[in-house]
């Protein structure tokens, strides 16, 4: 394990990214400490899978300095690039499961291409971590013969499979029904406090993300606002109120005067 | 006048580009040919999907283009008497032109066009950053055992559609009276192994790399959305087509192939 100082561990430092001319965002700074479960709000638009996606090294910033695991990203080449991403586990919006392996085979590439874990290792690894996200005998059947949930966990399971330190979960909940939310809301919570890993979710759901958070950090136009959920529920800024409670029970056009976030309301 | 020029300019530009991440990625695909470990077992699969699921496809084309030609061929020859040159015209012109150029247009209506949808949903789907976040190359694990199966069956199944072919000919010349017996030795007497054989064999070799190439790059930057995929698909079978009529032109007036 890193001893790199918790302030350090996953942080952007005055990142600025554009896809085009499209500028996503400009001098964004942001820390997600060490162990904790971070959750990134804010309207469609505003960037919050790109900051994902920037941890990754999927996609490249402008300017500006992104530390991972005290390593700044930006400067390295491909090969020391996929050495990084061994820290990193993504769960993907779709599940991005290959769809012509079976679930067991989606569990065993990263195991099979990067340790020497003999089949039937494998094999106990595999439904360990299956049974972890609460499936069973599952292991023969594709990606298209799952349930939306039962698809997302099987994407966790293979997130997780490699016991990274950093998890990434962009919209996590989407898609599932309440029960099924609930479920991945409680998986994300138990592997964080059995394994301490750091996690960073992006999601409109706000409730789940509220019970879940251990800091919640809302992209705006001018940068993030970041807090402990409780400062978050408490914050001055009518746009940050009005993003936290807009499911909530209101009179209609109450929200009118309030100046949205990106992509909020449009 | 300036917007045209200009226009003219950027189009210049974007080509130059496109040729350079053509030539990048065909540089990639090399690499990971080299690299460890290799992907037999995609590979193979990758034949079983581009090859034997072509067979039919190209046996009942071979077969309808062999009897084409030998009707053809049946007729015009009987004006000069000499029918018994029937085995020679269908052997050396499925040997020598159509049998790769058409199995070439076949294999990328087929296989390229299917490799690229293929790509290109992976690619929106998410499923290549899925690879990329556990450190597995997709060019590696997806790319290139598509385009080195695609090398690799075009010749077989070109080899195919001319054994076919040949056989609807045979077929057709038999029925309308030609003597089996002169019809074979015909074509065992006019096809060399070296001029005709081997180069029908490089011509199909290169269509391949050129289908290859073509499917799994308009597949791997393909725009990830539905239309974009649909793009890239249209694409590569407009491309891979054009390309392989003016290559096989240059093939043959090069090295007379």
């Amino acid at each position: 394990m890193s001893e790199t100082a918790p302030a350090q561990h996953l942080c952007l430092d005055s990142v600025t990214m554009a896809f085009g001319r499209r500028t996503v965002f400009e001098r964004l700074s942001c820390c997600f400490p060490k162990g904790e479960i971070s959750v990134l709000l804010g309207g469609s638009g505003s960037g919050k899978s790109t900051i994902l996606r920037l941890i990754g090294g999927l996609v490249h910033p402008i300017d500006g300095r992104i530390l991972v695991d005290g390593e700044d990203i930006t400067k390295l080449a491909n090969r020391d690039l996929a050495k990084v991403r061994h820290k990193i586990g993504m769960l993907f919006q779709g599940g991005a499961l290959l769809d012509s392996l079976t679930v067991f085979e989606n569990l065993a590439l990263p195991l099979r291409e990067h340790t020497d874990l003999d089949d039937g290792a494998i094999h106990r690894e595999v439904d360990d971590r299956l049974a972890s996200v609460g499936l069973h005998d599952i292991d023969d059947l594709l990606p298209n013969q799952l349930s939306g949930g039962m698809r997302k966990r099987v994407a966790l399971a293979r997130a997780i499979i490699r016991k990274p330190l950093i998890l990434l979960c962009d919209e996590p909940f989407s898609g599932l029904d309440p029960i099924s939310t609930r479920q991945v809301e409680d998986l994300l919570v138990d592997i964080n406090r059995r394994r301490g890993i750091t996690i960073v979710v992006v999601s409109h759901h706000v409730a789940s993300t509220m019970r879940m958070a251990e800091q919640v950090s809302i992209v705006l136009p001018e940068g993030i606002r970041t807090g402990t959920p409780e400062e978050m529920e408490r914050h001055e800024d009518p746009r940050i109120q009005a993003f936290l409670t807009a499911d909530q029970d209101r009179p209609a056009g109450s929200l009118e005067e309030v100046e949205v976030l990106p992509g909020l309301g449009s | 006048m300036t917007d045209a020029i200009a226009l003219i300019g950027s189009r210049a530009v974007q080509f130059v580009h496109e040729v350079g991440a053509v030539a990048t990625f065909s540089g990639h695909i090399l690499a990971c040919l080299l690299r460890r470990p290799a992907r037999i077992r995609r590979y193979l699969d990758e034949v079983f999907g581009l090859g034997v699921l072509s067979l039919i496809i190209i046996c009942i084309s071979g077969i309808a283009v062999g009897a084409v030609l030998g009707l053809q061929g049946y007729n015009t020859l009987e004006r000069f008497g000499a029918t018994d040159s029937l085995g020679t015209v269908v052997g050396l012109s499925l040997i020598r032109e159509l049998g790769p150029v058409l199995t070439a247009l076949l294999t990328t209506g087929r296989a390229g066009s299917a490799t690229t949808a293929e790509i290109g949903t992976m690619s929106a789907t998410e499923q290549l950053d899925g690879l990329r976040m556990m450190s597995i190359d997709p060019v590696h694990y997806v790319v290139a055992p598509k385009a080195l199966a695609m090398v690799t069956v075009m010749p077989l199944l070109s080899a195919l559609f001319i054994v076919c072919g040949i056989a609807g000919g045979y077929l057709v010349g038999v029925y309308w009276g030609i003597d089996p017996g002169s019809y074979l030795t015909g074509l065992e007497t006019s096809v060399d192994f070296r001029e005709d054989v081997l180069g029908s064999f490089i011509k199909a070799v290169v269509f391949g790399i050129l289908v290859g190439l073509i499917s799994t790059y308009r597949g791997f930057t393909a725009t990830p959305t539905s239309e974009g995929v649909s793009i890239a698909t249209t694409t590569t079978v407009v491309e891979a087509s054009v390309c392989i009529l003016v290559f096989d032109y240059f093939i043959t007036a090069l090295w007379g192939v």
